[in-house]
């Protein structure tokens, strides 16, 4: 595989190099302890029994012959279940109550609301007598009529409203008018399916109580949100609950919020009075964990002769559960990538008796920017004007929508380069006119493009009188290299050995951090930690010029740089002392220091501040990580199969903290598009709303052999209003992936397929 | 997955007589798709008899040019060994085109004959399947049916057969050899699977009691080979696979055998296309009219009417390459 991690660090910083993961040699060696796998002599094996209905009240359940399987030692329904205390409902003032997936009080209602939903648990003494007991209890169900059909319910679909979390709608201009006046349009009408999480860990809950506390080891994406539910659901103190999450085998969005199996855990870990673990099966995550919705979205276009745009319409319908989920932000990127005179943008839902959807990686602009940008490839068509230079000629100097300005934005440089980089130059434009053998082969493009955010996050920072630092803060490692990541910043912050950063998470006990999501950890922990560092050097700098033995006596911070383990002078380099010979001479073990606000007060003036500076931060800029996907396809001229051959993606996503851990987190979003362009769907029945195809064998993620070498290249630059000019990288590489595979098809063959995927009977 | 008791067979002869006096045993070998069932309480065997211990590992050279394979001879074994990847190309391409390394590594000969459908409302307990629960409906019908039958079909069931190998087996005339108390027969793979019908939950024509020891395959001059299209580039099943053998001499069809994988509940020997091409030029157009010969019956619902289209452009495009080849026409992409 060709890959490009290259952009030489400077010297001797940590950030920028492409670092091993702190956490690859436990994992690699199986010493990782993942939340199902946390030893007690007590354990208890859970298993769920899921509705088979999609709406409907439980009439009967019959649990005999499952309490009468060997070792099983408790089958829980809402007949004798402890009682839960109902979810919270959603507000902006308490960012933690986004964390219910539902609004379902398991097992404390004969109401049932999606096919798969939990009705029992099943509690043993092996996790196969759980199991076992699971397929014996008997339910039976008055059923109800059910919205399930997605594509029948369009005509139900609701316009969504404005909030502060999200734009449904926006308007320039007369976009219908314009569009109907332009002498060169496409009007277009484009589908997407469902999609499920197939994360390499299924979900999984250890649970364990102790009188009224309760600890839970969970494979999260947002712990201290998960804390509060579960002490509010159990109407305990929220100090009595603690949440650990060392490892977390991959989330994108799946364990973002709090899904029934780790509800049900604590719920049975209550009723039995015994540790207990629930793994889900991989099925259990397709009925109880819920994904991508589907979409229908129209895309209009409308531009002179000359390629500029005129009219701009994305308008979508997607879908949410009646008891949860959300819209999502498909129309988010046309709001930004095109200068067009005149913009329409509008969203709408409906809810139907479905488990709820849930953020998958790039919630709305992955599914978006397939229609928008496979639109944009078809009037480049119409016009017989490259793609490329079709977004060139309508690439804006600000906002489209608003003119606010971009607090950072290089399309232009990310294409120039691609098309260099790629050979786009040899791509003949006719479809069909390029083949190698039995494959026809075909070449596209499209644009990248995610919003970046950041959240508030506690840090504190200790500096050891050794040179050792240590960074805590209760953020959530997937496998995306944040520890690492924060240890990188820490380390060039004060001036110490990468090796000399030791940083904790994972557990709630640590100061409270950022879910994570949005792609916005690493920015949101960064900017609290640069803090933490500048308060720690301050206050070395204080110990040292409170001593008349000090070189550094009488300076500022600002004339001091942290290197070499110690600060020194900027205008004396030779000139300073180590923090060894500071803290000794002073007594102190370590400085330490707190970022952020934990409690009372103090927390509610923390999430008012994070709403000042978010709605502020809104007004005056544009932040965006963005980027241009190149790809070749293959496709048999028999049989229509399609196979990806080679990939270039060049983004901008500002500073990168770590080259090897960026790089994979671009390339695998890419392999996740790849997925999303060509094979995923989850198929739900829409005679009943049961998902039919809940596991690997039938629900396709790409496997290795379909994946070609993918080439990452980034152009560093970092964002002038970002913590060290960093942008979010979880989520941008999604984007755009299947516009450019579905346009790279159309030159291979002369075929537009809208509908995804983009199997093969679509081009028989 | 229900209890079961677990008796390990030391030889032939106590497997069949254990088999013969259990009323609800299994053989087990591999176990790739029966612990699967057995997971999900598909299958719910009281007694599950090994059979791993039994001497059926031999691939054996017979007399007159054929290959024995014995029923416990592992996939990956038998797609890698010389006899196979030399004289049948077809069936080494074939297994190898099939699940994934380590299932191969694990999965029988016996085992793979005896797979069965991968439907998924076959899969799921709450759904109506007649080959699950005899006269309880087919879900597949009006459901998702994209990689369901079209050739044999009944209205009780269109269910397809899983494997790769034995639409191989079934182009190279292969014999199975079984075994019960009541003595040795030999069954032709083109008698051994049943249709629908109605009566889907019966597949094939093994006796409760009998064990497979060996498939016999006879000798194959024509130069072969395997190609199966699917949704993604491995792991997947077929939406349509095709075994072809293909002799050419003087541009005329001189022997041919071909069967089609993904379109029916058996492996499909494809007689109408083979009664079309022998002794007509191999010719694209000779192949179309075979292929077409063969799909004429073939009934497509919503979803999976393009499996006969498909079907056809593979018949043709994997006979093209194989005359081509015997032709010398230069190297395929």
């Amino acid at each position: 595989m060709t890959t490009t991690e290259t952009q030489s660090p400077p010297r001797e910083r940590a950030v920028g190099q492409g670092i091993d993961r702190v956490d690859g040699p436990e994992k690699t060696t199986g010493k990782a302890r993942f939340a199902a796998e946390f030893p007690y002599p007590d354990l208890a094996y859970a298993a769920l029994v899921h509705a088979t209905v999609a709406r409907g009240r439980i009439t009967g359940i019959d649990a005999k012959a499952a309490e009468a399987v060997t070792g099983v030692l408790s089958v829980i329904t809402h007949l004798n279940a402890p009682v839960l205390k109902p979810a919270p409902a959603r507000s902006m003032l308490d960012l933690s109550t986004m964390v219910s997936a539902t609004s379902v009080n398991y097992l404390n209602t004969d109401e049932v609301h999606w096919d798969g939903q939990p009705v029992a648990v099943v509690v043993a003494e092996s996790l196969e007598a759980a199991r076992r007991g699971a397929a014996l209890v008997e339910v039976t169900y008055q059923e109800f009529p059910a919205a399930v059909d997605f594509a029948a319910e369009e005509a139900n679909a609701k316009p969504q409203k404005n909030s502060l979390l999200g734009a449904g709608s926006a308007k320039k201009g007369d976009a219908e008018a314009a569009l109907a006046a332009a002498p060169v349009s496409v009007d277009l009408r484009f589908t997407t399916p469902p999609h499920n999480h197939n994360a390499i860990e299924p979900h999984a809950t250890t649970a364990i109580w102790d009188g009224d506390r309760l600890t839970v080891h969970e494979g999260s994406q947002a712990i201290a949100w998960m804390r509060k539910h579960l002490a509010l659901r159990f109407g305990i103190p929220e100090r009595n609950v603690r949440m650990t999450s060392p490892y977390v085998g991959g989330g994108f969005g799946g364990k973002g919020l709090i899904w029934p199996g780790t509800i049900l855990t604590a719920l049975a870990a209550r009723a039995t009075g015994r540790p207990v673990r629930m793994m889900l099966t991989r099925e259990g995550v397709y009925r109880t964990v819920g994904g991508r919705t589907p979409s229908i979205q129209r895309v209009a276009l409308g531009a002179g002769q000359d390629g500029r745009l005129t009219a701009l319409i994305h308008t979508s319908v997607t879908r949410s559960g009646k008891v949860g989920g959300g819209p999502e932000q498909v129309t988010g990127a046309a709001g930004h990538l095109y200068d067009a005179e005149n913009i329409l943008l509008q969203q709408n839902l409906v809810e139907m008796d479905l488990i709820p959807n849930t953020f998958m990686r790039a919630p709305g602009e992955a599914i978006g920017t397939f229609a928008l940008e496979a639109a944009v490839d078809e009037l480049a068509g119409e016009l017989g004007v490259d793609p490329i230079e079709l977004r060139m000629r309508n690439e804006p100097a600000r906002n489209p929508l608003d003119g606010k300005r971009f607090a950072h934005r290089m399309l232009r440089e990310a294409y120039a380069l691609g098309a260099e980089r790629f050979g786009w130059a040899e791509r003949t434009p006719e479809p069909g006119s390029m083949r190698d053998g039995r494959w026809l082969v075909g070449m596209g493009v499209a644009t990248a493009y995610h919003p970046s955010v950041q959240f508030t996050a506690n840090v504190t920072a200790r500096l050891s009188a050794d040179g050792t630092v240590v960074v805590r803060c209760g953020f959530q490692e997937m496998g995306m290299g944040g520890a690492t990541a924060q240890a990188q910043i820490a380390a060039d912050e004060l001036g110490v050995p990468y090796e000399a950063v030791r940083v904790e998470y994972g557990d709630t006990d640590l100061p409270t951090g950022p879910m994570a999501g949005g792609s916005a950890q690493t920015a949101s922990i960064a900017a609290s930690l640069l803090a933490a560092c500048a308060k720690l050097k301050g206050e070395v700098l204080g110990l040292a010029r409170r001593s008349g033995d000090s070189p550094l006596r009488g300076q500022r911070l600002a004339g001091v740089e942290a290197r070499d383990g110690g600060l020194y002078r900027l205008d004396r380099p030779d000139s300073g002392e180590s923090y060894e010979a500071i803290l000794s001479r002073a007594g102190r073990p370590y400085v330490e220091a707190a970022i952020g606000a934990e409690s009372g007060l103090g927390a509610v003036a923390g999430q008012v501040r994070f709403m000042a500076k978010f709605l502020s931060d809104q007004r005056r800029w544009v932040k965006a990580a963005c980027g241009a996907q190149f790809c070749e396809v293959r496709v048999d001229q028999d049989t229509g199969e399609v196979r990806v051959s080679r990939w270039l993606g060049v983004f901008d996503v500002g500073r990168v903290i770590n080259a090897k851990t960026a790089a994979s987190q671009l390339r695998g979003g890419i392999v996740m598009g790849i997925g999303m362009a060509l094979s995923e769907e989850t198929l739900v029945d829409p005679r009943n709303g049961r998902v039919m195809n809940p596991g690997l064998g039938d629900y396709h993620v790409p496997v290795h052999a379909d994946i070609p070498p993918i080439d990452i290249h980034y152009l560093d630059e970092p964002d002038p209003t970002m913590p060290l000019g960093l942008l979010g990288i979880g989520e941008v590489s999604i984007t755009g992936v299947a516009g450019a595979i579905a346009s790279a098809v159309h030159h291979a063959t002369g075929k537009r397929v809208r509908d995804l995927p983009i199997t093969l009977d679509k081009l028989l | 997955m229900k209890p079961f008791a677990y008796v390990s067979a030391p030889d032939v002869a106590t497997a069949v007589r254990v088999i013969a006096a259990e009323p609800n045993a299994k053989f087990i070998g591999g176990g790739t798709n029966l612990v699967d069932l057995m997971r999900e309480d598909i299958e719910q065997p009281d007694t599950v008899v090994d059979i791993t211990r039994l001497p059926l590992t031999e691939i054996e050279e017979l007399p007159g040019g054929g290959v024995r394979v014995g029923a416990l001879v592992r996939n990956s074994h038998l797609a890698a060994h010389r006899l196979i990847r030399t004289r049948y190309p077809v069936l080494s391409q074939a297994i190898l085109a099939g699940a994934s390394a380590q299932l191969r590594n694990m999965a029988t000969v016996g085992g793979n004959l005896l797979q069965r459908t991968r439907c998924p409302y076959f899969y799921d307990g709450a759904a109506a399947c007649n080959k699950r629960v005899p006269g309880s409906g087919c879900d597949a019908i009006g459901g998702f049916n994209r990689n369901h039958a079209v050739l044999g079909v009944s209205d009780d069931c269109i269910a397809t057969h899983p494997s790769d190998m034995c639409v191989a087996l079934a182009a190279l005339d292969a014999t199975v050899e079984v075994q019960s108390v009541r003595g040795l027969r030999r069954v032709p793979l083109a008698d051994f699977y049943r249709l629908p019908g109605g009566t889907p939950h019966l597949e094939t024509a093994l006796e409760p009691d009998e064990l497979i020891t060996a498939v016999e395959v006879p000798e194959l001059t024509a130069p072969s080979s395997y190609r199966k299209v699917r949704d993604r580039a491995s792991y997947a099943f077929a939406l349509v696979s095709v075994a072809a053998a293909l002799e050419v001499t003087d541009g005329v069809v001189t022997d041919v055998r071909l069967a089609l994988g993904g379109v029916a509940a058996k492996p499909w020997r494809a007689r109408q296309a083979e009664a079309v091409l022998l002794g007509a030029p191999a010719t694209d157009e000779s192949f179309r009219r075979a292929a077409e010969a063969e799909l004429e019956p073939a009934v497509g619902r919503p979803d999976n009417t393009f499996k006969i289209e498909l079907a056809q452009r593979t018949i043709v495009a994997t006979l093209r390459r194989l005359s081509d080849r015997s032709l010398g026409v230069g190297r395929m992409a």
